[in-house]
């Protein structure tokens, strides 16, 4: 089980938390033009990286907010953690 | 009966308490601190099972964890226990067991025809053999194998023990209580560090409780007492004896398994029979010890053949001789002790050492004692079936190639050493990449991977001096680490002696002419030549080599087998052993019961159960109920002797006709508040939201991003900027996820909160032509007419008293309202409803009456919201906006969901009019077509419409729109009934919606 520092909380285990996939993904914005190709990239299209991957998780059981987690997929090793609103 | 093995005085168990126990069903007795394995053989027992594949006799190898032979059935408490390991379990009064993997019995096997055919069943053999011809696998092979192969019998009654689970954290966790364990747990304890020491065993104490030293002038067993009982006394020291620490996870994450009562004839009240620790340890200290390593001769799995330390052990702790002309077969120095406290005891060993001429103190110490030594000497054989009765031995080349005449040696027990493996399985799991040590010819812990550090003779030191130094120095050091604080203290003085080297040699040649088994693995009974078969059929990678023989697979996970079976490889590879490397070490290191696994959460613990706060009295009423996701909700409320189809229709029937009461309490319910609250609900649903006055509900859907209906519901402007959102009950909390994604990440700019306010409110449905009665019952202050509360309108009211919200809005596709009061208050408003509302002939509705409503008026719900419709598909096109954008609203463009023959949501009625149609059918053109059959949709839901006396379906149906009126046939090969039906509009009842409105 992994333990992760909340930015807000501190260390808590994994299951405080639910996964949110990619966090490096932009929604296009609202109201304006986007290609098909651009919009199923942004839809269906994620890497799988074999190592380093910024990652979004919800601390659900906690204090409800998404996080920014950089965790290594092979090794789980967390390096970093961020609130939402910070670039890592 | 006598114990005709047992010793008088040695051991460390209590004379005085006798226990009885019965083992295949003949009573015996042995003492308070015995194992079963210690009991039996101080009973004269060396025969307790048959091997895995060859069905051979298999007496006792160890004296704990690496045993491989001896596991019994275990009757405990009218528990049958399979596969439990006749070194562990400990004895009790009433103890009963039995052999497994054998038939008719243990003496008398008929498997053991296997052994005489082993030509026939070399590596691969079930690969290969039952393939052909294929249908015989079911019918002939799988069925006989099954009968022979494997080894206890999983009782199929409900465990009626009790397991929990315990999560811990601590600074130090430190896995077994040997000189390392203690050393260092203790020097930790000193510097005020939270320590938890577990110990597998029953007993603390490790390789001290067997070994002649001296620590600080007092014997290892005095030391080992005196450190325990002050770290028991220590505030920060948690120790645990009969606690497995069986594995390293992620973070430092270790689990353990504690086995409280395993060892009593039954659990105690308010006790649990096991508990499984998650522990969360800043740092883990690695004392696992060491497992001697066999050597691999002709017939080594005979009865009586066991490791040379687990007989000391029998006779150091239990006072119990594996045997009384022991023959001491060894490679190193550690034979020496064994053989010399066979001698003590009174009894006259022979030595057998593959060394030319070791010399060293216990080596000097066997010659002084008289003891019969032969040096350059193998065992060549062990012979004997079902016991050893004599060796064949022979003096061996100094290249340890050639055998000199066989000569034959009278004994009754082998004890083989063939040096010692450390236990790198924690380390190992942490993801540490162990190397290999030349020196000890094993694997030993290398760099760390995580916080864990590794000591002692798992570490490959076998001096009591070094390791206590070393262990000393490590609990200090890392517990400084963390409390920063320092009471460091000095080396005890130490007395032991001295090792030389041990012999590389492993392996016995095997004498002209002779074809011996040799097993590598003896629980899977996988011999030298299963090996070489293997590798000469092209198996390389260790892991195929594995799988193929299955050498170490075994419920032992090969702990005596491993090590050999890669020199072996590695010799015929003609490769070093750490070219070979190593098969991955995987938790856990000992089987865990599934029960300790599973902890409490069975049955109804398995998740937990939401309850709206009307449920008692909707038990007092006779509410039959069902699970609707973790809520417990009234299905239905029994009259008399009223099934299921009979009380929901007269429900439904009542709603259409009078009016009836349904608690909705489950609904998510999420409070939005904010200037941009508008804003927000805009770009979620699909429709408009910033046109919608304070004081009015809309009925909105959103989408996921890629256009599929995430959920419905309705949302009310309770004032300027705080709206009341309403999901269904399984989506709640993925909504307010959802919202709390786009608030926090998407749109932070958005001046918004959402919090779910589920458990906040209790509501009530009130539906039926004479809703609006019952309503102005409740509240006569208020105006209730069409004008004063219209349809989707929504006021404040007082109920008696208490503070009450009112939403017209309707699910049942009746004249409807929902009222919401504080869940406090709950009960009252539902008393007060049923009380008003009994002129008017009320009553009370389940989730099933619910369902048939809200199908015959074709409204979608999660059968048809089911991760896989676009809003055409749900006919809710009418609700998806054309000007602004919004969640999801890219991808309805896409080629298949503009497709001309999209599916549809329709109305399903069977052309008989009677046969309910099985929800999940196939909708098909031909029921007699060949298969496979071409989908045309599948039914979602199905009812029993109560308006027109006949069942009522809805279905997702490709081209639905144009298919009103054709007749298809409703299939379902799970009853395998076909339904000839036609296709009718979804709004089976009140299509142009003037009940709601009325
Ligand atoms: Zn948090």
């Amino acid at each position: 089980m992994l333990h992760i520092k909340c930015p807000h909380c501190g260390l808590r285990s994994q299951n405080e938390f639910s996964y949110g996939g990619d966090a490096t993904v932009k929604r296009p914005e609202l109201n304006k033009e986007v290609s098909d190709q651009d919009w199923d990239n942004f839809v269906y299209l994620r890497k799988s990286p074999r190592g380093k991957h910024l990652e979004l998780w919800q601390h659900i059981s906690g204090c409800r907010q998404w996080i920014k987690v950089e965790r290594d997929t092979l090794t789980h090793e967390i390096f970093k953690t961020l609130k939402a609103n910070e670039e890592i | 009966m006598s114990q005709n093995y047992r010793l008088d005085n040695n051991g460390l168990i209590n004379r005085d308490k006798k226990i009885s126990f019965k083992f295949n069903g003949k009573n015996y007795f042995g003492y308070e601190g015995d194992t079963l394995a210690s009991a039996l053989i101080a009973n004269g027992i060396h025969l307790v099972g048959r091997s895995f594949k060859y069905h051979r006799p298999r007496g006792f190898f160890g004296a704990g964890v690496d045993e491989p032979y001896a596991m019994v059935q275990l009757i405990r408490n009218n528990e049958s226990i399979p596969n439990v390991r006749a070194t562990e379990q400990e004895l009790f009064e009433g103890l009963e067991a039995k052999s497994v993997n054998c038939w008719p019995n243990v003496n008398f096997d008929i498997g053991a025809i296997n052994n005489f055919l082993n030509k026939f069943f070399p590596a691969g053999f079930y690969y290969k053999t039952f393939m052909w011809p294929r249908s015989f696998w079911y019918k002939v092979y799988e069925p006989i194998i099954r009968k022979t192969a494997g080894f206890g019998v999983v009782s199929t009654n409900h465990d009626q023990e009790r397991y929990e689970h315990k999560y811990e954290y601590c600074d130090l966790l430190v896995a077994g209580s040997g000189p390392s364990g203690l050393a260092s747990a203790y020097a930790a304890a000193q510097n005020g560090a939270r320590v938890i020491l577990a110990e597998d065993k029953p007993r603390f104490g490790g390789s001290l409780l067997t070994s002649e030293v001296s620590i600080g002038n007092q014997s290892g067993q005095e030391w080992v007492k005196n450190i325990i009982s002050e770290l028991k006394s220590m505030p920060n020291v948690t120790v645990k004896n009969r606690s497995q620490v069986f594995g390293y996870y992620d973070h430092n994450m270790l689990v353990m398994s504690e086995r409280i009562s395993d060892h009593l004839p039954k659990t105690k009240k308010y006790t649990p029979k096991q508990r499984l620790w998650y522990i969360r340890a800043k740092e883990a200290l690695i004392s696992s010890g060491s497992i001697e390593r066999p050597l691999v001769f002709g017939n080594n799995d005979t009865p009586g053949v066991m490791l040379s330390s687990a007989a000391k052990e029998y006779l150091k702790i239990y006072g119990v001789l594996a045997g009384k002309k022991p023959l001491v077969f060894t490679n190193n120095d550690s034979g020496y002790e064994t053989a010399i406290e066979f001698k003590k005891n009174g009894i006259d060993p022979v030595i057998l050492d593959t060394r030319k001429d070791p010399s060293s103190e216990i080596v000097n110490e066997a010659k002084s004692l008289n003891i019969d030594i032969k040096f350059s000497y193998v065992v060549v054989a062990a012979k004997g079936y079902k016991k050893v009765k004599s060796a064949d031995i022979a003096k061996i080349s100094d290249d340890k190639k050639q055998l000199s005449q066989i000569e034959n040696i009278n004994c009754d027990c082998i004890c083989v050493s063939g040096f010692w493996t450390p236990t790198i399985h924690l380390a190992s799991q942490s993801g540490n990449k162990t190397k290999f040590n030349e020196d000890i010819d094993a694997f030993i812990p290398g760099q760390s991977k995580q916080n864990e550090t590794v000591l002692g003779s798992a570490k490959g030191i076998f001096t009591l001096e070094e390791t206590l130094k070393n262990s000393f120095e490590k609990g200090n050091e890392l517990s400084k680490k963390i409390t920063n604080k320092e009471n460091k203290i000095s080396l005890p003085s130490v007395v032991e002696k001295k090792y030389t080297n041990h012999d590389k040699f492993w392996c016995v040649p095997l004498p002209e002419g002779k074809n011996y088994k040799r097993f590598l693995d003896f629980q899977n009974d996988v011999a030298v030549t299963d090996v070489e078969l293997a590798l000469r059929e092209g198996y390389r990678s260790i892991e195929h080599v594995k799988r193929y023989t299955t050498l170490g697979m075994a419920t032992d996970q090969g702990k005596t087998s491993n090590l050999n079976g890669l020199q072996l490889v590695s010799d015929v590879e003609n490769k070093v052993v750490p070219q070979v490397g190593h098969t991955t070490f995987r938790p856990p290191y000992t089987p865990v019961s599934i029960g300790a696994i599973v902890g409490r959460e069975i049955g109804k613990h398995s998740k937990p159960t939401r309850k709206s706060p009307m449920h008692s009295w909707h038990e007092k009423n006779n509410a039959v109920f069902v699970d609707a996701g973790v809520w417990l909700r009234p299905r239905y409320y029994k009259q008399g002797n009223e099934n299921l189809f009979e009380g929901s229709k007269r429900e439904a029937k009542n709603v259409r006709q009078n009016v009836g009461v349904c608690d909705v309490t489950t609904l998510g319910k999420i409070d939005i508040k904010g200037p941009d609250a508008a804003e927000l609900l805009n770009r979620v649903y699909t429709n408009a939201w910033l046109k919608l006055p304070v004081g009015k509900a809309r009925y909105g859907a959103m989408l996921r991003e890629d256009g599929i209906v995430m959920d419905d519901g309705t949302t009310t402007r309770i004032s300027e900027n705080h709206y009341h959102m309403t999901t269904t009950t399984a989506q709640a909390a993925n909504v307010l996820s959802h919202l709390e994604y786009y608030l926090q990440l998407v749109w932070p700019e958005l001046n918004v909160n959402v919090v779910s306010t589920t458990e906040q409110w209790a509501g009530a449905a009130i539906a039926g032509p004479k809703s609006r009665d019952v309503l102005q019952k409740l509240f006569p202050d208020l105006n209730v007419s069409s004008e004063g509360l219209p349809f989707m309108g929504y006021i404040k009211g007082n109920l008696f008293g208490v503070n009450a919200r009112i939403y017209r809005i309707s699910f049942s596709g009746e004249l409807a309202y929902e009222v919401n009061v504080e869940s406090d208050n709950g009960n009252f408003m539902w008393e007060k409803i049923m009380e008003v509302g009994k002129e008017f002939n009320i009553q009370p509705y389940g989730t099933e009456a619910l369902s048939t409503l809200r199908i015959e008026m074709g409204h979608v719900a999660g059968s048809e919201l089911d991760g896989r419709t676009i809003p055409y598909d749900n006919s809710l096109e009418g609700l998806v906006s054309k000007k602004k954008d919004f969640i999801g609203k890219r991808s309805l463009n896409k080629t298949a969901y503009i497709a001309q023959d999209r599916q549809k949501v329709v109305g399903v009625v069977p052309l008989d009019k009677k046969t309910s149609i099985p929800e999940g059918s196939y909708l098909v053109k031909d029921a007699n077509a060949k298969l496979p059959n071409p989908k045309l949709g599948h039914v979602s839901a199905s009812c029993w419409s109560v308006e027109y006396d006949n069942p009522f379906s809805l279905a997702i149906l490709k081209d639905g729109k144009n298919m009103i009126g054709k007749k298809l046939f409703a299939l379902s090969p799970v009853k395998n009934i076909s339904i000839p039906v036609e296709i009718v509009s979804s709004h089976y009842v009140d299509p142009k919606g003037e009940r709601v409105r009325s």
